[in-house]
C-alpha cells in the first residue's frame, strides 16, 4: 500500500501572451507565464515566497475585454485569455507609478529602478523635487539591521514575512493611514524593545533597502561594497539539525551576507538569528 | 570552582588556530610548530598507544569528514572505539528508533508536519532550539492542525499550543503510558494496525495498566484532564506527528523515554503514512550524518551492523582488514577507560568534551591523564588546551566541500566559500597524512566526491545519491537506493502492508518503567534545575559567541516569581547554585514561564558560568547520555559581592 499523495499533475492551460499563444500550469499568475516565456516585467511588492498584495502596481499589463489594468503578479492566466505586457496604457501606467515613487521615495538602493525610470520615460522631478519625502535619519539602534524608511514603498512585505506568513513574531505592522502611514515596531520604539528576534526575513523580501543589514549598510557607507566583486555560495548552516541553506555571499573573503534560496524545500528563504549572522566566529582571523 | 571572570556583554570571541601547536612536557606551554613536527609527533602518540587509541568524531564535521576518520579508527588503529558527542544528545533516539524500526532517523519529513492533524511537541523548545523546522509547525497550525506542547516549562513553543502539558522533570514515561493506557482502555488505538504490524502488544497492555489518570497525575503534575485531552486528540486524529528534543533524550533514561513516546505511534497506527510519524529534531548540524557515516561503535558506514558477519565481510574485502566482530567504547565509555588506564591516546576532531561533558571538571582530569591527546579543530577549545598536539582545520560548513545530513535524513551539499586562514587544512587532508604516516602509503583522496563515491559503493541506502542528483533536487533523503527514483518522504510504509513478507519484522513495543531522576530532591537540595537552549546562542558558545546578538544576555538562573519572592532574591543580584557535584555564582533572572520549585539555566557561556559543574554524570546505560535534564539545587543569597563577582576571589 502506498499513501503517498501523488499530486494529481497539474492540467496545462493555454491563452495568449503579446499575441504568441503560451501554456502554463493551472494556478499560474501572469507574471509566472511572462517569466517562462522570458519577459521582463517590473515588480515591486511581488515576493516569490509571499502571497500576493497588489500594493505597488508597476507589473500592470492589460487583459483584453478588461476595463482596467491587471496585476500580473496576483492575476491567474485563464485559458484563452490574450494578455498584453508592453501596450501604450501599461507603459503610461507603469511611467506614472514609477514618477509618484521616485518623487516621494529614495529608490537609490533598490536594484533596477533607475533602469526602469529611463527605460519609461519617468520623470519624478513633474511633481517638485523630492515631494513628499520623510526626511528622516535611518534607525541605527543595534548592531545587526538598519532601518531607513526613506527606502520604504509601503509594499507590506516584511509586516507579512515577520506576521502570519512566515516568522509569526509580529514585531513590524502599519501604523498611521494615506500619507503618514508607514511602518514601525511597537511605540515606534528602537527594535531591540520590540518582538524582533533578529530574524532577517523582513530584510530577505523589502525590495528597496529600506531594511538592510547593518554590514552592508556600513560598507555601502564607506564606498566598500561592491555587489559586482562579491560571489555566492549555497551551503548548509552550521549550528542545528534542521539544516537550513544558507546562501553566502562573500567579498575579498569575508561574508558580509547571508541569503537562503527561497525555492529550498528547508528554509522556503527563511532562516533564524543563528544562521543569518552566526558566521562571524570563522573569519576571526586574528 | 567559582569563575570571577568580568560580565561582559559584549561577544566572546575565540581566535581561528593558524598553525599546528605542541607541547614539550604535561603541562608545559603549548608551541607553534610546523606541520611536518606535529604530524610526526601525532603519529608517534598513536602508534605507542596501539590497542588503546580512542576516536572522538565531529558531529559538525561533513559526513565526507566522518567516513574517513571513522575509518582511520577502524582501519589504521585497529579499534571500533569511535563516536561523537551525539551522545551528549540523541543516542537515545537513534538507539530507541532502530531497535523499533531497525533504523535510527526520523520517519518523517518537515513539510509532512504542514499537513497533518494533530502535532504533539515533546520535551521541545523548537521555536528557540530549530527556529526553521517550527515555521513548518506554524503552517502545520495556521492549515488547521491541533498542536499540544509536553514540557516542564511553558515555552515559548508552548505559547502556541492548543494544551500545554507541564509535567515534572522526568516523569515522562508515566505520562506517556497513561496516555497509552487511556487509548486502550477507550478502545480508541488502531487495533488492526496492532495486530498486523507490531508485537508484545499484550504485554504493554499490562504494563501501562496501572497509571491511571489519577495516578500518573499524582505523579507528573498534569492534570487528568489534560492528559485525556491529549490521548484523545492523538487517537482521533487521521494523521499526526510526534516530535521530541532533549527534553526527553538527556535523562539517564534516555531510550527508555524515546520507546515510552514511540509506543503510542504503535498504538495508534501514526507511523509509516505520509503526515503521520515520529520525529527526533537533532541538535547539531550532522548528528544524523555522523551515525549515518559509522562514526558512532556500533554501526558501520550506513548504519550497517558490527555484528553482522556478512556485512562485516563486506567492509573487510573492501578494505582490505579485519573488522572486529563487537561493539567498540561510547563516549561515555572512552572517558571511563582513561581513568582505568586502558585508553591512552586520542584523536579528538571538532569536539570541546572538556565543556560539554556533564560534570566537565572529572572531563577534564580525565583528558589531562592520557599519554596522548591530539584535538584537531579551529579554535583552542578547553579541551585544546590539554592536548600534545593541536592540528588547525578548516571550518566545515564554509572552507570544505562535502555533505551533511539534516533531521529529516536530507543528505546536503556543503560548499567552499572562503578560504582558511593562514597553515589551517581539511580535516580529511590530515588523517590521510597521519594515516600515510602510521603505514598506510594508499591513503589518498582526491576531493570530497571521491570519498563520497566510496561510502556509496559502500551504503546501498545512500548509492542513489551522487552529487549531480544532490545539486539538481536541493538534498535527497535517505534512503535512496536507486540512481533514478527517489523514495517517498516518510519511512516505514512497509508496516501497512498486508502480505507478511512485504512487511517484515514486526514493530515491538518497549516494555519500560518509570525510573526518576537520579539527583533526587530533598531539604538540602530542594529546587530541580532543567537545562535548555536560548534562541541565539549554541552549545558552549564557541560558534555563537562571535557575533553581537541584540537578544544576548549571559547567563542567568532563571527562577519563577514566587521562589524569586521565596528566596528573597531579584533580577540581577548574585546567588550561589550548588549541587551534590559543584557550586557556581549566576545572576538571578525571573521567568513566569517556570513553575515554583523549578530552575533553568544554559551551557552557552561556560566560561560565565560553568552550569556543566553542577550537572549530573548519570548515563543512558544503553546510549550512554548524560542527565543534563535533571539536578537537584539549592539557592543562596551571597552577601557582600559586585556584580562583577570581584569579592569571591
Ligand atoms: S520596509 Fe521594505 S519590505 Fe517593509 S514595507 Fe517598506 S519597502 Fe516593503
Ligand atoms: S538557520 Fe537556524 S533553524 Fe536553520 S539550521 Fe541554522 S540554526 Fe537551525
Ligand atoms: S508587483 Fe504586482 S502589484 Fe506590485
Amino acid at each position: 500500500m502506498t499513501t503517498v499523495p501523488l499530486a494529481p499533475p497539474r492540467r496545462l492551460l493555454e491563452f495568449t501572451l503579446d499575441d504568441t499563444p503560451v501554456r502554463v500550469p493551472e494556478g499560474a499568475t501572469i507574471l509566472d507565464a511572462c517569466r517562462a516565456a522570458g519577459k521582463d516585467v517590473p515588480t515591486l511588492c511581488h515576493g516569490d515566497t509571499l502571497t500576493p498584495k497588489n500594493a505597488c502596481r508597476v507589473c500592470v499589463v492589460e487583459v483584453e475585454g478588461a476595463r482596467t489594468l491587471a496585476p500580473a503578479c496576483s492575476r491567474l492566466a485563464e485559458p484563452g485569455m490574450v494578455v498584453r505586457t508592453d501596450t501604450e496604457r501599461t507603459r503610461h501606467s507603469r511611467k506614472v507609478v514609477l514618477e509618484l515613487l521616485a518623487s516621494s521615495v529614495d529608490l537609490s538602493t533598490t536594484p533596477r529602478a533607475a533602469e526602469w525610470i529611463k527605460g519609461y520615460g519617468a520623470e519624478p522631478d513633474r511633481f517638485g523635487p523630492e515631494a513628499r519625502r520623510l526626511g528622516e535619519e535611518p534607525r541605527v539602534d543595534n548592531d545587526l539591521y538598519v532601518r531607513d524608511y526613506d527606502k520604504c514603498i509601503l509594499c507590506y512585505k516584511c509586516v507579512d514575512a515577520c506576521g502570519d506568513q512566515w516568522q509569526n513574531s509580529f514585531a513590524i505592522s502599519v501604523t498611521g493611514r494615506g500619507f503618514d502611514a508607514r511602518i514601525a515596531v511597537e511605540h515606534d520604539g528602537p527594535l531591540t524593545e520590540s518582538a524582533c528576534v533578529y530574524c532577517g526575513n523582513c530584510i530577505e523580501v523589502c525590495p528597496t533597502g529600506a531594511l538592510s543589514f547593518k554590514r552592508e549598510f556600513d560598507m555601502r557607507a564607506d564606498g566598500s561594497w561592491d555587489e559586482e566583486a562579491q560571489t555566492e555560495t549555497t551551503t548548509v548552516c552550521a549550528y542545528c539539525g534542521v539544516g537550513c541553506n544558507l546562501t553566502l555571499h562573500v567579498q575579498d573573503n569575508e561574508i558580509v551576507k547571508v541569503t537562503s534560496p527561497h525555492d529550498n524545500p528547508v528554509t522556503h528563504g527563511n532562516l533564524c538569528i543563528k544562521g543569518r549572522f552566526g558566521f562571524q566566529h570563522v573569519q576571526n582571523r586574528v | 570552582m567559582t569563575n570571577t571572570r568580568k560580565r561582559d556583554r559584549g561577544p566572546k570571541s575565540y581566535t581561528r588556530l593558524t598553525h599546528p601547536l605542541v607541547r614539550d612536557e604535561k603541562g608545559g606551554p603549548l608551541r607553534p610548530a610546523s606541520w611536518d613536527e606535529a604530524l610526526e609527533r601525532a603519529a608517534a602518540g598513536f602508534r605507542a598507544a596501539r590497542g588503546a587509541f580512542g576516536m572522538f568524531s565531529c558531529a559538525r564535521a561533513t559526513n565526507e569528514m566522518n567516513y574517513v576518520a571513522q575509518k582511520f579508527a577502524r582501519v589504521v588503529m585497529g579499534t571500533n572505539d569511535v563516536d561523537s558527542c551525539n551522545r551528549t544528545c540523541h543516542a537515545p533516539s537513534v538507539a530507541g528508533l532502530s531497535a523499533v524500526f531497525g533504523s535510527g532517523g526520523g520517519t518523517s519529513s518537515y513539510e509532512e508536519i504542514e499537513h497533518t492533524d494533530v502535532i504533539v511537541m515533546w520535551g521541545s523548545n523548537a521555536r528557540f532550539a530549530h527556529p526553521i523546522f517550527f515555521q513548518h509547525v506554524l503552517k502545520g497550525i495556521r492549515n488547521g492542525a491541533r498542536m499540544y506542547a509536553v514540557d516542564p516549562r511553558r515555552t515559548s513553543t508552548a505559547e502556541w499550543a492548543e494544551g500545554w502539558l507541564g509535567l515534572d522533570v522526568g516523569t515522562d514515561i508515566p505520562l506517556a503510558h497513561a496516555i497509552g493506557r487511556e487509548i486502550i482502555h477507550e478502545g480508541l488505538y488502531n487495533r488492526a494496525f496492532v495486530e498486523r504490524a507490531t508485537s508484545g502488544f499484550e504485554e504493554y497492555r499490562a504494563l501501562v495498566e496501572p497509571w491511571t489518570l489519577t495516578a500518573a497525575s499524582k505523579v507528573t503534575g498534569v492534570p487528568a484532564a489534560a492528559i485525556r485531552e491529549l490521548a484523545h486528540a492523538f487517537a482521533r486524529a487521521e494523521r499526526a506527528q510526534l516530535c521530541w528534543t532533549l527534553g526527553i533524550t538527556e535523562h539517564h533514561n534516555g531510550t527508555d523515554n524515546v520507546r515510552a513516546l514511540i509506543n503510542l505511534a504503535l498504538l495508534t497506527g501514526h507511523v509509516g503514512r505520509y503526515g503521520s510519524g515520529v520525529q527526533p529534531l537533532r541538535g547539531q548540524n550532522n548528528v544524523q550524518g555522523g551515525g549515518d557515516m559509522g562514526a558512532i561503535p556500533n554501526r558501520l558506514p550506513g548504519f550497517q551492523d558490527i555484528l553482522d558477519a556478512e556485512v562485516r565481510e563486506k567492509f573487510e574485502s573492501f578494505w582490505g582488514v579485519d573488522i572486529q566482530p563487537r561493539y567498540g567504547r561510547t563516549l561515555t565509555e572512552m572517558f571511563e577507560a582513561m581513568e582505568s588506564g586502558e585508553l591512552r591516546a586520542v584523536y579528538c576532531i571538532g569536539e570541546n568534551p572538556a565543556q560539554s561533558e556533564a560534570d566537565s571538571g572529572q572531563a577534564m582530569e580525565r583528558l589531562a591523564m592520557l599519554d596522548c591527546l591530539v584535538v584537531q579543530d579551529i579554535f583552542l577549545t578547553r579541551t585544546a588546551e590539554f592536548a600534545d598536539v593541536v592540528l588547525p582545520a578548516t571550518a566545515a560548513w564554509c572552507e570544505t566541500e562535502g555533505t551533511t545530513t539534516n533531521s529529516e535524513r536530507r543528505v546536503q551539499r556543503v560548499r567552499r566559500a572562503v578560504l582558511p586562514p593562514g597553515e589551517a587544512r581539511e580535516d580529511i587532508d590530515i588523517i590521510c597524512e597521519l594515516a600515510r604516516r602510521l603505514g598506510h602509503e594508499e591513503w589518498k583522496y582526491a576531493d570530497s566526491e571521491t570519498v563520497w563515491n566510496e561510502l556509496r559503493a559502500l551504503s546501498p541506502d545512500h548509492w542513489g545519491m551522487t552529487y549531480d542528483r544532490l545539486e539538481e533536487h536541493q538534498g535527497i533523503q535517505w534512503p535512496c537506493p536507486d540512481l533514478e527514483r527517489l523514495e517517498p518522504s516518510f519511512l516505514h510504509g512497509r508496516l501497512w502492508e498486508r502480505d507478511p513478507h512485504l512487511l517484515g519484522r514486526r514493530a515491538p513495543f518497549g516494555i519500560v518503567r518509570h525510573d526518576p531522576p537520579v539527583d533526587l530532591t530533598d531539604e538540602e537540595y530542594p529546587i530541580r534545575l532543567t537545562t535548555g537552549r536560548r534562541l541565539d546562542s549554541y552549545n558552549t558558545g564557541v560558534q555563537s559567541g562571535s557575533f553581537a546578538s541584540p537578544l544576548r544576555r549571559g547567563e542567568f538562573v532563571e527562577l519563577c516569581p514566587e521562589d524569586a519572592e521565596r528566596y528573597g532574591v531579584a533580577v540581577g543580584q548574585r546567588v550561589r547554585v550548588t549541587s551534590r557535584r559543584g557550586s557556581v555564582v549566576a545572576p538571578v533572572w525571573v521567568d513566569p514561564a517556570l513553575r515554583p520549585g523549578l530552575a533553568f539555566m544554559t551551557m552557552h557561556f561556560p566560561d560565565e558560568v560553568d552550569t556543566n559543574q553542577l550537572t549530573i554524570e548519570a548515563n543512558c546505560p544503553i546510549a550512554g547520555t548524560a542527565e543534563f535534564k535533571a539536578s537537584a539545587i539549592r539557592i543562596e543569597r551571597v552577601a557582600g559581592v559586585a556584580d562583577d563577582g570581584s569579592a569571591l576571589r
